[in-house]
């Protein structure tokens, strides 16, 4: 039957590397990007006989991503070791979480786009069954590009011991679009909440996808498979999209989905299979002797929630109620908390906010992206757009002018009336000035004004575009327009 | 002499701490070809300390009891730059770049670090014959073993070539090797002592204690190691008392409490004769004798062995070859290299005790055996609660048996297991525990008697471990001390 048919179930396991200074258990800086093996001692490296000691700011961040998912927080929480062998994890184990985790029952609410273009936009509630925390592994480095074809493999230890949240959905996302979806709201979330930086480039951010499908109105799951080393957003999509594609598929055909672990493959578009169920590793989780129980104070915690900032949903309901934005304006602006304090705090010196969003949304997001620059590190700061804004409606400057004012701005630094005033762009206002030189021009092009007197009126654009050509832009449109027309049939 | 006595003649320099360091390092040049005590000998490093104990006591400054006092460390003890083994091959040749929290205090507190000693692998064994390197050797009789696994420590004071140790205590591995050797040997409340720079056997088990060659020279070894460590978080924030101070307050009236339990199965005549004994002298002191009954004993070795394989299983699991110590050569992959280096480089103890845990933690069979064995471990917890409702401390024998010969045990792990019987229970309920020098068999083998108290009641301990000291010093026996045939000074 076509994929239609069936019903797509799909959950996520988020991992986030929380930014703390130091690592989870030592004092080992956190910093991406070191050379290799210099941000490790003793204890991250787990030589004989060292101990781990608890960073509680991690505790601490991850209590407050647990807040910003809803989740219910642990008064009593613990540690587990998970076993395994692998030359990038030093001690054979990873120091996490198993049956006590620190946070569960959270969920993430998503804005779906409109069915059409007339119908409100909905949201949908994913549920998280739970948030832990964990530490990181190291990094392989094979000689070739494969570990197969390598003839040496090297361990970069700089990454292991930084503390990670794992956060687990409930199998409540439908589309692969859905789960695109539900992983940038959680993005937003930690950015907002500050306690990841959320790159996944760097690998600060990490997806694994859980996809089974059932012919729709099913109670029961599917068989699943597990896919790996999805690296962007719209690999979400696209490797749950090819997924759910396949098992439909191999169901069609008569066969059955194999529970097993598939990887993405970024440059073919598709997945393959990894390891099976039967390959599967025994863990053998027991609790982490080393370290004692976590015991948060229902007063700590309140204290956590109560400096959690606004969080996005909440912020583009209230920028769609406050500002009158159109929905998809509020969406785009509340992407990062940068840009909605960005937008808030031009808004606030402003009366009309669309024309924030606008010059927002287009020229700056356009210049931040062609410069690689984040809202942080621009120049141009809130009181700049404001400065410009006002000139624009004095009429000291045209928007067409405005646009290279903006971007100058955005360049230098400076304000508008000072570029403005350095660049000559004041407006031509002046009556007789304009006066002039639209009696030249049509004194130059006879042909056309013939053409607009007989009523051609297309015939006027010419003469607008000749204007502003010789004013170098500068010239007022109304008023050229105006002037226009009263030159052109005065000489009739 | 004990350090007691040579602190008091190192503050009024009748002897120099050099002179005393060279007296040890001459005495473990004459015996230690037959003890075979060390795994590594720190000579230089130990004179440095020695002059360094030197000029403290010269200008009075830092002084402490251990200023100058040669003491030797159990070789699962880290100590920055020198060779730690474990006694394994895997670890042949590991130098850690740093100290364990006990070491830094040692050293700060003056004492002299003479070396390093034997131990079975990884402290996994009853009798010093699972280390891979060689056989540590009873002093009181060179043909029997000296226990384990802190044998080396325990053989060493024993023979005078350190005059303190340090040991490490899991399953009874500081007492067992103490009562075969016929020294002092304590096993701290779990917490009590900073694990930090001890090679892991099974973290929520092992203990570091002092071996001493009386009971006043434990209080002072335990005084110098015992504390708040930020570096281990199981180690625990509450104040240190005075413990020497303790020593002499008696036993009248103390409460003593003996197991019916651990004077049934298997028990030696003799080992039963020793622990009645002195309890008929802590009797005679003062104290009261009641019978209790700790009615989980029997399940001491099954829930033990469940437990301490189990955490060991992942402790030793980073010994890959990957990082440092023994590599296995020529191996295609990675998977391989795991493997081959794991198969050669543990002894046959260690990898048992391994697969044993491996087993015990795997899906399927976790509920039955490990957390069942945690559940148990709560039992004996509530015994000695119930205990110590009743009494103040609790006297039992320390082993089944006298030390027995080398090789004698050694093929059979079963009856090797047993012989920390009555130790064990103090570490599943993480009681302090000691044993003490209860007298001498006919042929001249040490016995011991164990005092087990509530937790941190390291104190009471001491004290009634002093008292029936005294009481058998007067009667000329703590006065014996193993004969060696020295070997002649080489020229």
């Amino acid at each position: 039957m076509p994929l239609e048919d069936y019903e797509i179930v799909i959950g996520l396991e988020v991992h986030a590397e929380l930014l703390t200074e130091s690592k989870l258990f030592c004092g080992c800086s956190t910093k991406f990007g070191a050379e290799p093996n210099t941000h490790v001692c003793p204890v991250c490296l787990g030589l004989p006989g060292v101990l781990p000691v608890l960073n509680e700011k991690a505790v601490e961040y991850a209590v407050r991503a647990g807040l910003a998912l809803n989740c219910e927080i642990a008064s009593f929480s613990k540690f587990d070791r998970k076993n395994y062998f692998y030359p990038d994890l030093p001690k054979a184990y990873q120091i996490s979480q198993y049956d006590l985790p620190l946070c569960r029952n959270g969920w993430v609410e998503i804005a779906l786009p409109p069915a059409d273009e007339n119908s409100p936009a909905r949201t949908k509630r994913i549920g998280i069954i739970r948030v832990h925390l964990e530490e990181e592994a190291g990094k392989s480095v094979h000689s070739s590009e494969t570990i197969v074809g390598s003839e040496y493999s090297l361990e970069d230890y700089n990454r292991v011991g930084i503390p990670l949240i794992e956060i687990v959905s409930k199998p409540d996302i439908r589309s692969p679009q859905e789960a695109r979806l539900y992983a940038e709201s959680l993005r937003t979330i930690l950015l907002y909440a500050g306690v990841s930086d959320c790159k996944m480039e760097e690998g600060s951010l990490r997806v694994d996808a859980n996809i089974s499908l059932r012919p729709r109105g099913a109670t029961e799951f599917g068989t699943r498979t597990e896919i790996k080393n999805i690296n962007s957003f719209r690999s979400i999509e696209r490797a749950l999209a090819y997924e759910a594609a396949r098992q439909a598929q191999v169901l069609d055909e008569g066969g059955q989905v194999v529970q097993e672990t598939r990887a993405w493959d970024e440059l073919h578009g598709v997945t393959v299979a990894m390891r099976s169920k039967e390959e599967a590793q025994d863990y053998r989780y027991f609790p982490e002797p080393d370290l004692v129980p976590v015991v948060t104070s229902r007063e700590w915690v309140e204290k956590i929630r109560a400096s959690l900032p606004e969080l996005p949903l909440a912020r583009q309901e209230r920028f769609q109620r406050q500002y009158g934005l159109p929905a998809y304006d509020a969406a785009l602006l509340t992407e990062t908390r940068d840009m909605a304090d960005f937008f808030e705090e031009a808004a606030r010196q402003w009366h009309d906010p669309k024309a924030v969003a606008n010059w927002l949304m287009g020229d700056f997001t356009r210049l931040l992206k062609e410069h690689g620059l984040e809202v942080s590190q621009s120049r141009l700061r809130p009181g700049h757009l404001v400065g410009m804004l006002k000139l624009m409606e004095k009429g000291v400057i045209s928007g067409k002018i405005a646009k290279t004012v903006f971007e100058e701005m955005f360049l230098s630094g400076q304000d508008a009336e000072q570029i403005v005033k350095d660049k000559g762009l004041v407006q031509i206002a002046d009556t007789g000035e304009l006066e002039g030189i639209i009696q030249r021009i049509i004194a130059a092009n006879p042909q056309p004004a013939e053409d607009f007197r007989k009523g051609k009126e297309k015939a006027l654009g010419f003469f607008v575009g000749q204007v502003m050509r010789e004013t170098k832009g500068r010239a007022n449109p109304a008023l050229v327009n105006e002037l226009l027309r009263k030159l052109l049939t005065a000489g009739q | 002499m004990p350090a007691h006595q040579l602190a008091e003649m190192l503050r009024r320099r009748q002897i120099s701490a050099r002179e005393l360091t060279e007296a040890v390092l001459a005495r473990i040049e004459a015996v230690d070809g037959q003890v075979q005590a060390y795994i590594t000998v720190t000579a230089d490093a130990a004179r440095r300390m020695a002059d360094e104990a030197d000029r403290r006591l010269a200008a009075g400054e830092g002084v402490t009891p251990l200023t100058g006092i040669p003491v030797a460390l159990k070789d699962n003890l880290c100590w920055d730059g020198v060779r730690t083994t474990c006694a394994s091959r895997i670890l042949h040749n590991f130098v850690p770049p740093y100290s364990a929290t006990v070491v830094d205090w040692l050293i700060q507190a003056g004492a002299v670090i003479v070396g390093k000693t034997n131990l079975d692998e990884f402290a996994m064994g009853s009798s010093t014959e699972n280390s891979a390197f060689f056989v540590t050797h009873n002093p009181w009789d060179l043909s029997r073993v000296p226990g384990g696994s802190s044998g080396g420590s325990a053989a060493a004071v024993a023979a005078g070539e350190a005059v303190l140790a340090l040991g490490s205590d899991t399953g009874g591995s500081i007492r067992q090797p103490a009562a075969f050797c016929g020294v002092v040997g304590m096993k701290p409340t779990y917490g009590r002592v900073s694990r930090f720079g001890l090679v892991a056997f099974a973290s929520s088990l092992d203990q570091i204690g002092p071996f001493a060659r009386d009971v006043e020279d434990t209080a002072l070894l335990l005084q110098a190691v015992a504390g708040h460590d930020p570096l281990d978080s199981t180690s625990v924030n509450r104040p240190v008392p005075d413990y020497p101070a303790a020593l002499r307050q008696g036993v009248k009236g103390l409460r003593v409490g003996v197991p019916r339990e651990y004077f049934v199965q298997g028990i030696d005549p003799r080992v039963e004769q020793a622990v009645r004994g002195a309890v008929a002298r802590l009797e005679k002191l003062g104290a009261t004798v009641t019978e209790i009954s700790l009615p989980h004993s029997e399940y001491a070795i099954a829930t033990y062995y469940l437990i301490a394989p189990a955490e060991a299983s992942s402790n030793l699991a980073r010994y890959d070859g990957v990082r440092y110590g023994y590599r296995a050569q020529g191996a295609p992959d990675v998977v391989a290299m795991f493997s081959r280096t794991r198969a050669e480089g543990f002894g046959a103890e260690v990898k048992r005790r391994i697969m044993l845990g491996t087993y015990a933690l795997s899906s399927g069979y976790y509920d039955a055996y490990y957390l069942k064995a945690q559940k148990v471990r709560t039992l004996f917890v509530q015994d000695f609660q119930q205990a110590f409702q009743q009494v103040d401390i609790v006297v039992a024998p320390t082993t089944p048996t006298p030390p027995f010969r080398i090789g004698e045990k050694a093929d059979d792990p079963l009856a090797m297991y047993l012989s920390d019987l009555f130790t064990i229970p103090a570490n599943l309920a993480a009681l302090p525990a000691m044993s003490v020098l209860a007298g001498f068999t006919e042929e001249g083998l040490p016995l011991g008697v164990q005092f087990i108290g509530p937790h941190f009641a390291e104190e009471r301990l001491l004290q009634a471990a002093y008292a029936l000291e005294q009481d058998l010093a007067g009667e000329g026996v703590m006065a014996r001390r193993p004969t060696l045939p020295v070997k002649a000074a080489t020229a």
